[in-house]
């Protein structure tokens, strides 16, 4: 008699069970707000793309052209596949000292794999990810990018 | 309600009245397989689409969109491709049999599609042992299935075929019981008559509980019948590459596919007719104005949506629940559906003994 209720209820169970994952794609189905799918090239304008998404290194810069770039070279070092190159020169800050600072950051965008360990190594902060995708050029050359802009400065107060 | 029986009848005297009784019974079936054969593939066009769409909404994509509007020409686009592609020839394979295959597989389902009857007076052939015809005709597509597995040479098809020879017939077991549960029911095996004998109420609510037991049998073993997932081990993907068709290209893994799906839609039919009534609009005991309403809607249109009502039941199932092992598989249909359908059919025969049932 007990293996006949623990059977029956076995049936039970089971049909709970699987009526619960029914619920969740049932669910899916009749929610059509829920889809994440893009119909890129139509929504181009539009299109936001999410704050975690890796499209490509940027220096951000602020209004007054300055970035927080120190010249000090960690991205180049943890860059696994060499796609960052510093080329780094010195400058008399005010008071008359030699400082070193940046003249090139070389980004090649060819050779990255974005895997962020530049971004996450930097010690002031200077670099991060934009969401621009579109990256196709015809010409490899124009995928060497020189992330800081030209004339800009270190920001005050990052050392 | 709309009748078509007057309408095939006057083809009928209008061919007698021009041509000898030979030809003019040669004429109609010319007919009734054209017919037949235009609704197979529009409907198993419209179904590959539907599966792709259900699937897409299931898992937050939009699914095929780009050809036409919501992508309703993709399939067509598809079978465009499947025609011009080439027709690998295996060198090892059994010729004869390998290309044999297909067409028993497609002529089995396209059997059983006569014998459903899709409105009131649109019936092919009405043969009074209707339903168990459908049962013995769509079982014989797993001979083709084993012989495309055997013809290809090939030890992952050899599998896939086995696996599906195991699994139908085992489930054509299921399949049978929960049907008879219900011509039990009906009194009857005849395809009309039990749609005829579901005027006043479908019989999933005039048999309650054992009725709904066996159409829940039925789903289960139907769609373990048809080769579709939660039990499509005999093409498992991701063990099998394809199972029995892996080796199949072209026209030839066209029919294979067209005619999965169209066994689907023959058993979502036989659901439809033996569970929900077929044709015949929802009737409510004596709500005379309900139920003149009802009968506003085309039986057709009825036939249609509740077949599809069950189509789509078989995808919910299919993008769900995860695939079965060959031993769970075995497990759950000789320990779990065969004595639960027993016990079923004897409950449903003593409800009928004492006319419980509505």
């Amino acid at each position: 008699m007990r293996s006949i209720i623990k059977y029956l209820k076995e049936i039970v169970m089971a049909v709970w069970s699987l009526l619960k994952g029914m619920k969740v794609t049932g669910y899916y189905f009749f929610q059509p707000n829920k889809i994440v799918t893009q119909k890129y090239p139509e929504n181009r304008k539009n299109l936001v793309m999410f704050e975690r998404f890796k499209g490509e290194v940027i220096m951000p810069h602020n209004e007054k052209n300055e970035h927080k770039c120190t010249g000090c070279g960690i991205c180049e070092i943890n860059c696994p596949n060499g796609t960052i190159e510093i080329i780094s020169k010195s400058i008399l800050t005010e008071d008359g000292k030699k400082k070193r600072a940046i003249d090139k950051h070389i980004y090649r965008l060819g050779m990255c794999t974005f895997c962020a360990l530049c971004v996450k190594t930097c010690p002031s902060e200077a670099l991060a990810f934009s969401q621009e995708f579109e990256h196709a050029v015809f010409n490899r050359a124009l995928l060497i990018k020189v992330l800081n802009k030209p004339g800009s400065q270190l920001m005050k107060g990052v050392e | 309600m709309f009748d078509f029986a007057p309408l095939t009848k006057w083809i009928d005297t209008v061919l007698h009245n021009a041509m000898s009784p030979f030809w003019a019974v040669v004429v109609e079936m010319l007919i009734v397989g054209v017919l037949i054969l235009l609704f197979y593939a529009l409907i198993g066009l419209f179904l590959v689409y539907a599966e792709r769409k259900v699937c897409a909404f299931m898992q937050n994509r939009l699914g095929p969109n780009r050809v036409g509007p919501f992508g309703l020409f993709q399939t067509i686009a598809d079978l465009v491709k499947l025609l011009l592609v080439e027709l690998v020839p295996i060198r090892n394979a059994d010729k004869f049999l390998f290309n044999l295959a297909p067409f028993i597989v497609i002529t089995a389902s396209f059997m059983a599609i006569a014998a459903i009857p899709f409105a009131k007076g649109l019936h092919a052939i009405d043969l009074n042992i209707g339903i168990f015809y459908v049962i013995a005709v769509s079982a014989m597509g797993v001979i083709g299935i084993l012989l495309a597995g055997w013809a290809s040479n090939n030890k992952y098809s050899l599998i896939g075929a086995m696996r599906s020879g195991a699994q139908i017939v085992s489930y054509e077991l299921s399949v049978g019981l929960s049907l008879i549960t219900m011509v039990i029911l009906a009194g009857s095996m005849q395809l009309s008559v039990i749609v005829e004998g579901q005027a006043t109420g479908w019989f999933i609510f005039k048999g309650h509980i054992p009725a709904f037991i066996a159409f829940i049998v039925f789903l289960v073993a139907s769609t373990a019948e048809t080769n579709r997932g939660p039990f499509d081990l005999a093409e498992a993907e991701s063990e099998l590459t394809a199972g029995y068709h892996t080796e199949y290209s072209g026209i030839k893994f066209a029919f294979f596919f067209l005619a999965e799906y169209m066994n689907m839609f023959i058993v979502a039919s036989i659901a439809a007719t033996v569970f929900l009534g077929g044709w015949m609009p929802f009737h409510v005991g004596n709500w005379d104005g309900f139920n003149a309403v009802m009968d506003f809607i085309p039986p057709f249109v009825w036939y249609i949506v509740k077949t599809f009502f069950v189509v789509f039941l078989m995808m919910w199932f299919k993008w769900t629940f995860p695939r079965l092992r060959i031993d769970q598989l075995l497990t759950l249909e000789w320990k779990y559906l065969l004595p639960i359908n027993l016990v079923n059919v004897l409950i449903m025969a003593f409800i009928v003994l004492m006319g419980w049932h509505f």
